[in-house]
């Protein structure tokens, strides 16, 4: 029996007239890496925010293991720590070397010393491989790497579930697979994720299921032989049809 | 005229006296404005709605009336109710207060410039609202701000010039006196003026020294648009 990390229960978000999502439920199991697609504006970003308390949703409720924590009174800041992000924009701190980054929640949320964290924080920068770019600053990295370095600030804090938020949107094509790659050996390496992505070969290679969403609706969601070859809703099909499509031409022109 | 060479030897001790009062000036009434408007600045951006309110309000009536009628009520007035400053306090004061209201405005921009993803970014870490401010926001927003905000250790410095108006001993009453004593105005006030000048010459130069110094490696603009 697979144990769920993260539960979604019934979640609805507006901006007052404007309904981002209703009723929506999700869960992510220990292990899993659940891949969101859909259309812009359909919510994903919004619901990623949510779970990470960076929004309150105005109804429903989110489980992290066995804590709910949209009921009132939580204490956003301890369940951040537990929570890692990832932003389409890095947001790497650009006051900070990279080391700096990912130092800083060791150092002031997780009080360790110096020189815990220095050790900590080298063995994530290691683990996105850029170790030897540990005293540049944000500015003087590639896009490419200024995510690694954010991927590995929020690494460090040891989250139960990480969230990707297009993670790779923002960057130039060549740059897309290194990011991609350091994903994809977290997924193997058992770590807990929820990406949304437009990467769809991403999607299919990595992701244990994939959510279509659409409208502020879970239009569909199965695992990618599911949803790539037999889509219950052509909508579905229509939707991956036309990225996979665009994907496929963003490769060629790659190469 | 006076030789300019005669002129210094009679007149230099006092000037000099006169320069180095108004040096404190320009610090003491620098670092209150600073003090005031940081926490002016951080109490209009995240501070509760009346607070936000009040530090407004602060910041429109200190901007919106002279100076001079503020050190004026600072020095004159408020002895009336029973507050009595000395006068270099009251200059100080009147200084300090002013210049804080301007120092917020230059410093709330770039609090605002570096903006909300910073703070989701420290948040997303674990980081408490002022944990973020402190180790996040405001480092980079001092050195958005660095550039804008030379402007006003030099203005001040210039500013102080009023004070000599409740008989503080600074450089422009050591100037008015000398002036009285030879009666040559044009003379006089042309070596004030020069040293005024070599005095903010000297102050910008360390204020881009500091601007250099604080630069963040790789940011030509320290803010990622």
């Amino acid at each position: 029996m697979p144990k769920p990390i993260l539960t979604i229960n019934n979640l609805t978000k507006t901006y007052g007239k404007n309904v981002i999502f209703q009723h929506l439920d999700l869960t992510v199991n220990e292990g899993d890496t659940i891949v969101i697609i859909g259309p812009s504006g359909t919510g994903k970003s919004t619901l990623l925010r949510c779970v990470n308390l960076l929004t309150r949703p105005n109804e429903g409720q989110i489980w992290l293991d066995d804590l709910e924590i949209t009921a009132k009174g939580t204490d956003e800041d301890q369940v951040r720590q537990h929570i890692g992000m990832v932003f389409q924009n890095f947001l790497l701190f650009n006051h900070l070397t990279a080391l700096g980054n990912v130092k800083l929640g060791l150092t002031k949320v997780k009080h360790m010393s110096d020189e815990a964290a220095t050790d900590k924080a080298m063995k994530e920068l290691s683990r996105v491989g850029l170790a030897d770019r540990a005293d540049h600053y944000p500015g003087q990295l590639s896009g490419g790497q200024q995510q690694r370095v954010a991927i590995a600030r929020a690494l460090a804090m040891d989250p139960r579930v990480m969230l990707f938020d297009e993670p790779t949107s923002a960057l130039d094509p060549e740059l897309i697979g290194e990011v991609l790659e350091v994903m994809r050996q977290l997924a193997m390496d058992g770590m807990t994720m929820l990406v949304v992505t437009h990467e769809m070969g991403f999607a299919r290679e990595v992701a244990d299921r994939i959510v279509f969403m659409e409208k502020g609706y879970i239009v569909e969601e199965g695992s990618p032989d599911e949803m790539f070859n037999h889509p219950k809703f052509d909508r579905t099909r229509e939707f991956l049809w036309k990225i996979t499509e665009l994907y496929g031409k963003k490769e060629k022109e790659a190469k | 005229m006076l030789s300019w060479l005669g002129y210094f030897e009679r007149f230099g001790s006092a000037f000099l006296r006169g320069a180095g009062v108004t040096l404190k000036l320009t610090a003491i009434g620098l670092t209150i404005g600073f003090c005031l408007g940081l926490l002016l600045a951080l109490a209009r951006s995240y501070g509760p709605k009346w607070l936000q309110t009040l530090a407004g309000a602060y910041i429109a009536v200190f901007r919106g009336t002279p100076l001079l009628v503020q050190l004026f009520i600072i020095y004159y007035g408020l002895p009336e109710i029973g507050i009595a400053f000395p006068q270099n306090i009251a200059a100080y004061l009147a200084l300090g207060l002013n210049s804080a209201a301007y120092q917020a405005e230059y410093l709330r921009g770039s609090i605002n410039a570096i903006g909300s993803a910073q703070m989701q970014a420290g948040r997303s870490i674990g980081l408490s609202k002022w944990q973020t401010i402190t180790y996040i926001i405001l480092p980079q927003a001092l050195r958005l701000a660095l550039p804008s905000w030379s402007n006003e250790p030099i203005s001040l410095l210039k500013t102080t010039a009023i004070v000599f108006l409740i008989a503080v001993q600074d450089l422009m009453a050591e100037a008015k006196r000398a002036a009285t004593t030879t009666f040559d105005f044009v003379g006089t006030y042309l070596a004030v003026a020069l040293v005024y000048l070599a005095m903010v010459f000297a102050l910008d130069a360390l204020l881009k020294f500091l601007e250099r110094k604080t630069k963040i490696p790789g940011m030509d603009i320290e803010v990622h648009r």
